[in-house]
């Protein structure tokens, strides 16, 4: 099952482990390929798009493609750079993101990305839709301002049953997130807790924390998203 | 923009209904989800019966599915959501959906529209006081040769006229049934039958081998089939060079061969029978006319793949014809042509059901279809795995469409190089076309592939000078003009599912055509992609602003460029939502040049007489403005 095989990223030849995703294989081989909606060792869902590489001439997600022998990968050519740039100003323009004022600001990983591919203002109109914020629940609050509609809190968080306590409801440009009143109102903390912390965005948040490490210590304060994975990260966008 | 609004239901009759029938809603929803096991995977069709039973889904209905089928409520809602046909507040007891798509503009539907809100008393997306009438706009409802048409509770009315539609408001308000609603005639062919009498047209103009007569149903799977292997089958179908006829143009046989070598308890035939692309109507026509051929391609199809279920996969806009092909389904049955050892064969088991959508035009994406089939949004899946490797409930899966899968009976029966003498070399025998707009003769036509536009133009009686341009393969194709008829349609050039539109000199083609398709695709956009959720909306702002004398050449520019970030999208949709747009600018740009805004550091979107309108209102005093 183990079998390695060999491919191609970026002109450069990495071997990965048969069944892998490129996203995972090109990590071990120091490639950092930007992602959103994937959580390691959870099935894929390819929802933001954001990962999209050149596989053998064709646009595929690299977090739900996996790696075969032989194939050729494109990262980080200036068009799929600057696709994945359009997909973070669009994200922008469709929701209502005020950073200064988001508590997430400095974890937030639609944040860091922007940063990274140095987004100034979008290309497209803002949308200024009407979200609400919705704060029922006693252990979570939900702003759909922020969200991005990445499904991670739908796939990651069950409760024991297998039930799933967040959805997508209605579709196209008026889709947004459901909690289930039921189910949410029996949360526990921990499941609470892993809820917020799955959510790339401030748009799921503890009730009654907040600032717990402060501005300037944060996660993406002093290095950009993806230098972990990078041994030159700021060789390129 | 779907919501429904009931301005007051005081007296209605829902009202009664619901505090004293509560007790009866909770048995009837019981009965429903008993008759279906408590199968999460059958929760289309548990919501479906609902909403036929109760009028909508209200809220207690979704706890009790909830509770019943061990899924949460947000499970529920969220199939439901994303549904037009679906509703979680109380509906008309009469419901009329009145198509939306282009043509049906084309054809007069204003003055339907603006007649039917004045007769029932209430506005689209509402209603009537009494609660006896409802009033919703629909996404083309496959009648583009018979427009302005309109479901009613069900039934298909075309050709609707005002005067027509002032009998229908008087009937209902009468007390009449649905079924003794007035109807003037009803149409040709099997429409006129007992199980089906609906009003429908076949418009069938010109046959080939899909559509033609000389075919004795069950002749393949009596004569055929026990002197044949599977591999043989196979191998005879992909020597036709046959394609599939959905659009995608993927080669039959090949789909069939990896189905058929894919590992798996068992596997299953699907029929992609949700012909949802505007202007597409040659689905319901093979459906009406030769539904037999139809199934014994599905068992053609399940012989050869090693298939034990099959599922036709129907849009729910065709609900009419439900009762009429489970009489063909039992015919079929009782005639040993479905069933067990089917045409002797021992050991060949298959059978088939019905599978019925609920208005979703992007579950016309076999993957996305099949996630419908399981009860589920009709989400377009990722790719790997393909569904010939893990579909139907993670079986291996063959979707074809419904004119394939007719094609391959008379594959069987004349040859894999008969076949291949009809065509080009590249895009072997026939397609039938769906054909609408501004001509004489809209309807059906089957015809060889490699026919160029201009001998369309000619066959469906359209008067060249007056045609400004032929939309190919719906919205999501193109929009040629005249300078392109001699292309040809076939897989290399003009590839399409079969949906014409012609345009006329008379039409906006920027107002009549490009908005609405883009209305369209902002409507059907599942939302799962970002590209397409949001560019979707913002090409359709766009077009309106340009529409309204208030683009810039920026605005144009734009959206091309917009273009290329479309490719991300996970499927067809999305990938081809902004093709009305870019089409149309590459090959009418002088319509956009003519409309636009000398380029300026303002913002042109900003309307001043539109924002002061109300206080000008109020004040009935109005500033001196001066257009640019």
């Amino acid at each position: 099952m183990n079998k390695l095989i060999k491919l191609n990223i970026d002109g450069k030849e990495c071997m990965a482990t048969k069944g892998q995703y490129i996203v995972e294989a090109a990590r071990e081989n120091d490639i950092y390929i930007p992602t959103l909606c994937n959580i390691p060792n959870l099935k894929p869902r390819g929802a933001c798009r954001i990962c999209t590489v050149n596989v053998n001439g064709k646009l595929m997600t690299s977090c739900t493609t996996p790696v075969s022998e032989g194939m050729v990968v494109e990262t980080s050519l200036p068009e799929i750079v600057d696709l994945r740039k359009s997909i973070v100003e669009l994200l922008f323009v469709e929701g209502n993101h005020f950073c200064p004022s988001c508590e997430r600001s400095g974890n937030c990983e639609l944040q860091a990305l922007a940063y990274r591919f140095r987004m100034m203002v979008p290309r497209f109109p803002y949308r200024f839709q009407q979200r609400n914020i919705e704060a029922s629940n006693s252990k979570l609050i939900k702003d759909h301002n922020r969200c991005i509609l990445c499904k991670r809190c739908i796939r990651a968080i069950k409760d024991e049953e297998g039930r799933g306590i967040f959805a997508f409801k209605r579709r196209g440009h008026q889709v947004e997130i459901s909690i289930d009143p039921e189910l949410a109102k029996n949360l526990t903390d921990e499941l609470a807790d892993k809820a917020a912390e799955i959510c790339p965005v401030g748009a799921l948040l503890r009730k009654e924390k907040g600032y717990e490490t402060p501005i300037g210590e944060r996660k993406y304060d002093k290095t950009p998203i993806g230098s972990e994975i990078e041994k030159f990260a700021h060789s390129k966008p | 923009m779907k919501e429904i609004t009931v301005k007051s239901i005081t007296s209605s009759f829902y009202l009664t209904s619901l505090t004293k029938n509560n007790l009866f809603m909770g048995t009837t929803v019981q009965h429903i989800i008993e008759k279906f096991h408590k199968d999460p995977t059958r929760l289309m069709d548990i919501l479906i019966d609902v909403q036929a039973e109760v009028g909508y889904i209200p809220d207690e209905a979704v706890i009790q599915i909830s509770q019943e089928l061990d899924i949460s409520r947000v499970d529920v809602e969220q199939t439901i959501s994303f549904y037009h046909f679906f509703s979680q507040k109380p509906t008309g007891k009469f419901n009329i959906y009145l198509n939306n798509s282009a043509v049906a503009n084309m054809m007069g539907r204003a003055e339907i529209a603006a007649t039917l809100e004045k007769e029932a008393g209430c506005k689209f997306g509402e209603v009537s006081q009494d609660g006896l009438i409802g009033l919703f706009d629909t996404s083309c409802i496959g009648m583009n040769d018979q427009e302005p048409a309109a479901i009613i509770n069900g039934i298909i009315f075309t050709k609707l006229t005002p005067f027509r539609i002032k009998e229908l408001v008087k009937d209902i308000k009468s007390g009449k049934s649905t079924n003794d609603l007035f109807v003037e005639s009803y149409g040709d062919g099997m429409n006129n039958s007992e199980l089906l009498q609906a009003m429908v047209y076949n418009n069938i103009r010109k046959k080939g081998p899909v559509l033609s007569d000389d075919y004795t149903p069950g002749i393949v799977i009596w004569k055929h089939l026990p002197t044949l292997s599977p591999e043989k089958v196979i191998e005879e179908i992909k020597s036709s060079n046959i394609r599939g006829r959905g659009g995608a143009g993927f080669p039959t046989g090949l789909k069939w061969e990896f189905c058929r070598k894919a590992p798996g308890e068992k596997k299953f035939i699907f029929c992609n029978a949700d012909e949802g692309e505007p202007g597409t109507f040659k689905d319901r026509v093979i459906l009406t006319e030769r539904p037999k051929l139809l199934f014994e391609g599905m068992v053609i199809a399940a012989y050869a793949v090693g298939a034990s279920e099959g599922i036709l996969y129907l849009r729910y806009e065709y609900k009419y014809l439900e009762k009429y092909l489970e009489g063909i389904l039992q015919g079929a049955r009782d005639r040993n042509l479905l069933g067990k050892d089917i045409g002797g064969i021992k050991g060949f088991n298959f059978d088939i059901r019905i599978q019925f959508g609920a208005g979703a035009y992007v579950c016309g994406e076999e993957s996305a279809l099949i996630e419908s089939a399981e009860g589920k949004r009709g989400e377009p899946r990722d790719r790997p795995p393909f569904p010939v490797e893990k579909g139907y409930l993670g079986y291996p899966t063959v979707v074809n469409n419904v004119e394939t899968l007719c094609s391959v009976v008379k594959v069987m029966l004349y040859g894999g190089s008969w076949y291949r003498s009809f065509g080009t070399s590249d895009s072997t025998g026939t397609k039938v076309l769906s054909i609408s707009g501004d001509c004489k003769y809209p309807g059906v036509y089957e015809v060889e592939w490699g026919f160029s536009v201009r001998s369309i133009l000619e066959m469906v009686g359209a008067v060249h000078d007056e045609v400004q341009a032929v939309q190919v393969g719906g919205p999501s194709g193109a929009v040629i003009a005249p300078n392109e008829f001699d292309r040809t349609l076939c897989y290399t050039d003009l590839s399409t599912g079969g949906s014409l539109i012609i345009i006329g000199k008379q039409r906006d083609l920027l107002k009549d055509i490009v908005l609405n398709f883009s209305d369209f695709f902002m409507e059907e956009s599942c939302g799962s992609c970002v590209p397409c959720r949001t560019l979707t909306v913002l090409y359709r702002d766009t077009v309106k602003k340009i529409v309204d004398g208030r683009g810039t050449r920026k605005d144009v520019d734009d959206m091309i460029s917009w273009g290329k970030i479309m490719k991300a999208n996970r499927c067809g949709l999305g990938q081809t939502a902004a093709n009305p747009v870019l089409s149309s600018i590459k090959n009418f740009r002088e319509l956009y040049e003519e409309m636009l805004l000398p380029d300026s550091n303002f913002e042109s979107s900003f309307n001043l007489a539109e924002a002061v309108k109300e206080s000008c209102e109020v004040t009935h005093r109005s500033p001196i403005i001066k257009e640019a």
